[in-house]
């Protein structure tokens, strides 16, 4: 369907951004890519009444690495997460988890902070973010604030984001020489969003002991899931086959996931069993995948 | 009406445009440029696929608002500077395209292919193209065309290396 009747203005600074939130007040709603709100539009889920274009905001472009943390821009498109070097070097989980994510031209436009703005449970970023402990940095007319992708995502595409409060970047711990991370998933057709998928971040040490894990899964429940008890079972071991038969032993107690279009839960939990071990699988050292 | 300059197919154009007006309908009512096609207008068929500034683009997913001072590069601009008329070529060949509605979509798509990864693999251009969708020819003869051009292609190198 066409687009309904809508407004559109341009913010070039924060300060029009501002200015458009004063104006319009909450008919006004951010455009970054459009890849979500113009097709929700298309279906009526959604009629905001002035679209403020923010994709013209400096302040909301690039990423760097400063005073050790890697910062990205929410306006950031998912096909230059791809190829971002500094990226690929301090955070390859979220270079990993482009191929995954829609189609070549929908990554031209989407940004990470539409992905993490939007928060479907089944995207592949919102889980990334978690798994990596990410920070996100979050500004407002009233001032900004900081807080951890871990309790941003408060249900079904719903965020702590206050009306008028706006994702200025994603900020990332560099990657540490012993991380080990992965991102694999299960759906249909390449491109779909996923039935179910792991973000799964470790660090490994010279034994092969494991610390600081943080699986994370999507498409299972109605935001990204941390697997708590399946990390907690992982944490201090040696990772090998028996640990890792432990963490999915572990993993059913984490997951409560809902029947969907997909199927039902039992099926969602299957997956994510699988998923966990093809994930860990890849971290053991090469002797023991032969094995 | 926002005002709005930018350049298509090399050419400058200034228009005031409804910010309701997508690129694909802008492109085909304002600028009479009927070679970009709307399907599904919601992002998963691939048939209004064009370029802007450079990549290739979900037309129905872009406001002709956002678009001051972009440069737009359509199927007409793509056919007529040459840059894949070898494609096209196999595309006949092969009988890639029957009703043709998606072919412009796909020649952009598969034009972004021998642009970016010169050495794709069947697998590789299968997955590039998987936005793309097709009703008719069941795709193995795009692939094959994809395919077969980025082999003549590779041996042309070849040859001019010699
Ligand atoms: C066919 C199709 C398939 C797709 N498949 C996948 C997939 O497999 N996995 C996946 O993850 N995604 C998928 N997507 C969605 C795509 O990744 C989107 O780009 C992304 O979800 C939203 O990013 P955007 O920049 O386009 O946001 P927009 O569409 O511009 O905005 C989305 C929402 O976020 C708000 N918003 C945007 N930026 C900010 C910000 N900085 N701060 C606060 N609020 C903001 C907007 O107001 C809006 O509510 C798909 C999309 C399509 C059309
Ligand atoms: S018309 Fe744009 S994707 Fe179908
Ligand atoms: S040729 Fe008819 S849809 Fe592709």
């Amino acid at each position: 369907m066409k687009w309904p009747a809508i407004g559109y203005v341009r913010a070039r600074s924060l300060d029009d951004l501002w200015e458009a939130q004063r104006t319009h007040g909450a008919a006004a709603q951010v455009l970054a890519g459009g890849q979500t709100l113009l097709a929700t539009l298309a279906f009526r889920l959604s009629e905001p009444g002035v679209l403020v274009d923010i994709t013209r905001i400096p302040e909301l472009r690039g990423v760097a690495l400063r005073d050790g943390v890697l910062r990205i821009g929410a306006l950031t498109r998912h096909a230059e997460l791809g190829r971002d070097p500094l990226i690929a070097r301090h955070a390859p989980l979220i270079a990993a988890a482009v191929p995954y994510i829609a189609h070549p031209a929908i990554r031209n436009r989407g940004t990470i902070g539409g992905s993490l703005a939007y928060a479907d449970p089944a995207a592949e970023l919102p889980a990334c973010a978690v798994a990596l402990d990410a920070t996100l940095h979050l500004l407002s007319a009233r001032g900004e604030r900081r807080v951890k992708a871990e309790g941003f995502f408060t249900g079904l595409l719903s965020t702590l984001l206050e009306p008028g409060e706006i994702i200025a970047a994603v900020e990332l711990p560099p990657a540490s020489p012993a991380q080990r991370s992965a991102i694999l998933e299960v759906s249909r057709r390449s491109g779909d969003y996923a039935m179910a998928g792991i973000a799964a971040v470790l660090e490994l040490d010279a034994a092969g002991q494991v610390a600081s894990p943080r699986l994370t899964f999507f498409g299972v429940g109605d935001r990204p899931v941390l697997a708590t008890r399946a990390n907690a079972a992982l944490a201090g071991r040696v990772l090998d086959a028996a640990a890792i038969a432990a963490a999915a032993e572990a993993l059913e107690g984490d997951l409560d996931p809902p029947a969907d279009l997909h199927g039902p839960p039992e099926m969602k939990r299957h997956l994510a069993r699988v998923l966990l071990r093809r994930a860990l699988a890849q971290f053991l050292p090469a002797r023991e995948k032969a094995a | 009406m926002i005002p709005i300059t930018l350049t298509v197919n090399g050419e400058r154009v200034s228009r005031h445009v409804e910010p309701r007006r997508h690129l694909i309908d802008f492109l085909r009512l304002d600028l009479g440029l009927t070679g970009s096609h709307a399907g599904c207008e919601h992002g998963v068929c691939g048939a209004c696929t064009v370029r802007v500034d450079g990549e290739i683009v979900r037309g129905c997913l872009v406001p002709a608002a956002s678009l001051d001072g972009a440069e737009v590069t359509t199927i007409e601009g793509l056919s007529d500077s040459g840059e894949v008329a070898d494609l096209q070529a196999h595309f006949v060949a092969r009988n890639a395209a029957q009703c043709g509605y998606c072919t412009p979509g796909m020649i952009m798509t598969a034009a972004d292919i021998l642009r970016h990864h010169p050495d794709a693999t069947r697998a590789q251009i299968r997955e590039h193209l998987s936005g793309n969708y097709c009703r008719c020819t069941g795709y193995h003869a795009i692939v094959d065309a994809v395919e077969a051009t980025l082999a003549e292609r590779a041996a042309r190198r070849q040859e001019e290396r010699r």
